[in-house]
């Protein structure tokens, strides 16, 4: 009788499989990810190599002694324990972190347009007591600039009514004051001191939001050549919900992650985090494998460190509020050995 | 900050250096091998005398070295790398050294 293992599905719940059912899973996995984006599936050696990781009792799975990675943040520290520059702190001081991201809870650029001189003063303090680079990261966030949080039609209410064009022109100018306000808060935030911005979860509200960061990450590099710009994805896919947009002549609806990556680097950014969504009905070994197989096409023409989000219901990592250790060291563990990544 | 992990990090985000370009490059700044990064007892040593700052504890304090912004502008000078808040600071501190750097910038 074979041995089972445990293990974690998608959402994060904790059971027990056999070494056939795990090497049945990353089959499914890998499989599913190659059908749907037309990339290859991983190799029999690196199939070999996530069951290694995934059969095994071990609550914490790592990488080689030498085979290390950097890490950056979407936000760092709880935001409850002390003032934000003690929460950098204790992310650099007593986590280790290598680089820290200083954000505010309400996570996008919309909002932190408003506070934008406060924001720009923690900045300036959190440098003058920090060590390791620190980072100023919101979301573009797209729908918040649509009715009745922002001023221009709602395109959700719009698609619906079959009104198409309708939809299409309001996502059209919402870009407009989203470049806007990244623009300025990225300048603020320059001023400040900081070592870079984080545009996190570009293109959560499709192809108009991918185009939004891409078009301030073009303007914010020509303003500033040294500032270090992050652009972390918000899924493996673009939606087309305008469907018609472009970036340097390429259309930006259903766009995989290699994909991605080339517009975001053209764009000016120096580091790229590619996300792929977690299925919380499939297990976590077949999330790992698709993860792995929709990002793998990136690492071949990467010319900028690529940086793939693995976190809450991203990169192999259950979906769940307290991520269990045995899960996310091993998917950090499986993008590292197998992808050669630049960095998490 | 235990390794070397902040610059390397830093490699990344300012210059976009992939992994192995970064780690060779501060590995030959410091004068330490690529592997040495990852080492918190080899950088104890490398970031104590290069004055990179440190992990501080309540038994290790180490108030007569550099840390934070202090050593940042170590950081910047070791690295080659133009770090802003240490252009910023010096800027608004008065201090020459940095004034030209932060002037070219529009």
């Amino acid at each position: 009788m074979e041995i089972s293992y445990p293990t974690r599905d998608g959402d994060g719940s904790l059971v027990r499989m056999t070494r056939s059912q795990l090497r049945s899973e990353l089959e499914d996995g890998t499989q599913a990810a190659a059908a749907r984006a037309k990339v290859p599936p991983l190799a029999t050696d690196e199939l070999d190599h996530l069951l290694d990781i995934w059969a095994s009792p071990a609550r914490f799975s790592s990488v080689d002694i030498g085979d290390e990675v950097v890490l950056t943040y979407d936000g760092s520290g709880s935001k409850t324990v002390g003032t934000r520059t003690q929460d950098l702190l204790i992310s650099e001081q007593m986590l280790g972190a290598d680089s820290v991201e200083l954000a505010h809870v309400d996570y996008s650029f919309k909002a932190v347009k408003t506070i934008l001189p406060h924001e720009a003063q923690n900045m300036k303090d959190a440098q003058l007591v920090l060590t390791a680079p620190v980072m100023y990261g919101a979301m573009p966030n797209l729908g918040l600039y649509s009715q009745p949080d922002g001023p221009v039609p709602n395109w959700s209410e719009l698609l619906p009514l079959t009104k198409i064009d309708e939809a299409r022109a309001a996502q059209e100018e919402a870009i407009e004051h989203a470049v806007k306000d990244m623009v300025a808060v990225a300048d603020a935030m320059w001023e400040a001191g900081a070592d870079g911005i984080d545009f996190d979860t570009a293109g959560a509200a499709g192809d108009a939001d991918l185009l939004a960061t891409l078009l301030a990450v073009e303007k914010i590099r020509a303003a500033h050549p040294d500032m270090g710009i992050e652009v972390g994805m918000a899924g493996e896919f673009v939606l087309g919900v305008h469907g018609q947009l472009e970036y340097d002549g390429v259309r930006l609806a259903g766009l995989w992650p290699r994909e991605q990556m080339a517009l975001v680097r053209r764009a000016g950014a120096t580091i790229f985090g590619p996300a792929v969504n977690v299925n919380t009905r499939k297990s976590g070994a077949w999330n790992i494998a698709r993860a792995l197989t929709l990002v793998k096409p990136c690492m071949d023409v990467a010319e900028v460190p690529v940086h793939m989000n693995v976190g809450m219901g991203v990169g192999g990592v259950p979906m769940s509020s307290h991520l269990p250790l045995d899960a996310v060291s091993r998917a950090s563990r499986a993008c590292v050995d197998i992808l050669q990544l630049d960095g998490l | 900050m235990r390794a070397a992990g902040d610059l390397v990090a830093r490699m990344q985000i300012t210059r976009g250096m992939r992994i192995g370009e970064a780690k060779a490059y501060v590995a030959e700044r410091l004068g330490v091998s690529p592997s040495d990064l990852s080492d918190p007892l080899a950088m104890e040593d490398v970031r104590r005398d290069q004055q990179l700052g440190r992990i501080t504890t309540f038994e290790m304090s180490y108030a007569s070295e550099s840390s934070a912004m202090e050593s940042k502008f170590r950081i910047a000078e070791l690295l080659d790398l133009r770090v802003n808040c240490v252009e910023r600071f010096a800027q608004h501190a008065g201090v020459a050294r940095a004034m030209t750097a932060v002037d070219s910038w529009a």
